[in-house]
């Protein structure tokens, strides 16, 4: 039986691991031809293995986004391999440094804003002349209930997901009529490595964190692989521009 | 192939008509038992005709929402009929007539607010006992583009739908942890018989509705049903509080 997103080529950023891979693992057994892009080679080849283990179509590229050319190459890359692009997952992200607005350094602030926000927009800048040229696409940034909300010794994380609301709503509008649609997700807590580095890190507190959870557990990358799976789908036809929360009610407080 | 609600009953109030309607069939096509509530007999028994010519299973009863002992046997009938209540699809609503704050009469002002604001919060208030005994549940309510943005000429209208998406959030914060999760539609303009009403002499400009839309076109009452189906489904799991924006692109703006 086909799938939601049968043959659809579809580029992930950021899907060496967490909610990058776990997104690209349910689009292939949508059916979707995925391109991994990932700066951690060894990651995103781990992806691609573990999808086609699972019967699926993957390819990988290393690729940092906050480099033009990289952005460009990748986009390529991918079109060369499967002929088109269909949609995008422009997840890459980091998590910078736990620090409060005045304590911040400015080179962590720099490549947050970088690999977070500029590399959002140099993704869409690459992949939406691709969609036009066979005439439409969908894309989904990845966000955060960071990028709604503010999160305390998390300014330039905060900046740049609010960043990437934003970025989301003016290229809705702007390729509205061309069949285009763009959408993002706002995770909340969600069980990844990212998670965990700022945990270990002494910068967050598991309890608390998990306390401040209405539905009182982390989230699984998977489910907010889910929301990007109907966000590329035709079942949201109609959603264009929207910030999905996916995060247990985080921010509904 | 087991739909995505497989065996699930769901209640839909206002599925006589327009996006309940879509609502509904979609539900059944996903598996689900579907009672339809609505205040026009005929409205429900038609939708419940079109199910059951598709094969699926559907009932129907009457009910008018801002009545609180119609709410409450309609809660009562669906778990009699069905044994359960697993999702419910608060929908049933009207748009009152156009004219201004100041303008707008005492009753149409109370009436809109009593079907629309109120009658979410009865539906809520005997759906979750059920569904608390059940161990869990889902429930989806329809809020509008006019609970996050205002309209002019609709303020009885808007600030019903803000107070769903207000409703929405309380709810699903009080029940995080009871693995009910509580979230909401906001359509934008939808091919519905309401919004024809509202066009043909209603008040409302057909050309002004479609040049708000930046998609330009108005939204089909199934691509709402589909966000609806996601949301009452396990995909959605770690969905909850969340007003999803299913609008062309509308509030992007």
């Amino acid at each position: 039986m086909a799938g939601l997103l049968e043959n659809k080529v579809v580029l992930v950023t950021g899907g060496g691991s967490g909610i990058g891979r776990a997104t690209s693992l349910l689009l292939a057994k949508q059916g979707a031809k995925v391109m991994i892009a990932d700066y951690v080679p060894e990651s995103a080849e781990r992806t691609v293995k573990l999808i086609k283990d699972a019967g699926g179509n993957a390819n990988c590229i290393a690729a940092d986004v906050s480099i033009p050319k990289q952005v460009e190459a990748m986009v390529a890359k991918t079109v060369e391999v499967y002929g088109r692009l269909d949609g995008a997952f422009n997840n890459a992200g980091i998590e910078g440094k736990m620090a409060d607005t005045v304590e911040y350094p400015e080179e962590i602030f720099d490549r947050i804003m970088a690999i977070n926000l500029k590399g959002v927009w140099l993704c869409m800048r690459a992949e939406i002349p691709q969609m036009l040229k066979t005439g439409g696409g969908a894309i989904v940034n990845t966000a955060s209930g960071a990028g709604l909300v503010g999160v305390p010794m998390l300014s330039a994380y905060n900046a740049s997901k609010h960043g990437v609301v934003g970025l989301t709503k003016t290229a809705a509008l702007e390729y509205a009529q061309k069949n285009i649609r763009v959408n993002c997700v706002c995770p909340g807590l969600i069980n990844t490595p990212m998670v965990a580095r700022m945990i270990d890190s002494g910068g967050m507190n598991e309890q608390d964190s998990v306390a401040a959870e209405p539905v009182r557990r982390m989230g699984r990358p998977e489910e907010i692989g889910e929301g990007v799976v109907w966000l590329l789908s035709d079942a949201a036809s109609f959603v264009t521009g929207h910030s999905m929360s996916i995060d247990g009610g985080y921010v509904a407080q | 192939m087991a739909g995505s609600l497989e065996g699930k009953a769901i209640l839909v109030t206002g599925g006589g008509s327009g996006i309940g309607r879509a609502t509904s069939l979609l539900l059944a096509k996903q598996g689900a038992k579907v009672m339809i509530a609505d205040y026009v007999p005929e409205g429900a028994q038609k939708t419940v005709a079109m199910i059951r010519e598709a094969g699926g299973t559907a009932d129907c009863l009457v009910a008018d929402v801002s009545v609180t002992k119609q709410v409450e046997m309609m809660v009562a009938k669906t778990v009699e009929t069905y044994g359960r209540i697993d999702g419910a699809f608060n929908n049933a609503g009207i748009e009152g007539k156009m004219a201004g704050t100041i303008d707008t009469s005492e009753e149409n002002f109370d009436r809109t607010i009593a079907i629309n604001l109120k009658g979410v919060w009865l539906c809520m208030k005997y759906e979750i006992p059920q569904m608390l005994k059940q161990g869990g549940g889902v429930i989806v309510n329809t809020a509008s583009i006019a609970g996050l943005v205002g309209f002019e000429g609709l303020p009885a209208y808007n600030a019903s739908k803000h107070g769903v998406v207000g409703l929405t959030k309380t709810a699903a914060l009080e029940f995080a942890q009871k693995n009910i999760r509580v979230n909401c539609v906001c359509p934008g303009v939808i091919q519905t018989p309401m919004v024809a009403r509202l066009m043909d002499g209603g008040g409302m400009n057909e050309n002004d509705m479609r040049a708000g839309e930046p998609v330009g076109r108005f939204g089909q009452p199934q691509e709402i049903g589909e966000g609806v189906v996601w949301l009452l489904s396990d995909a959605s799991s770690f969905v909850t509080g969340h007003s999803m924006v299913i609008d062309g692109g509308w509030i992007a703006r």
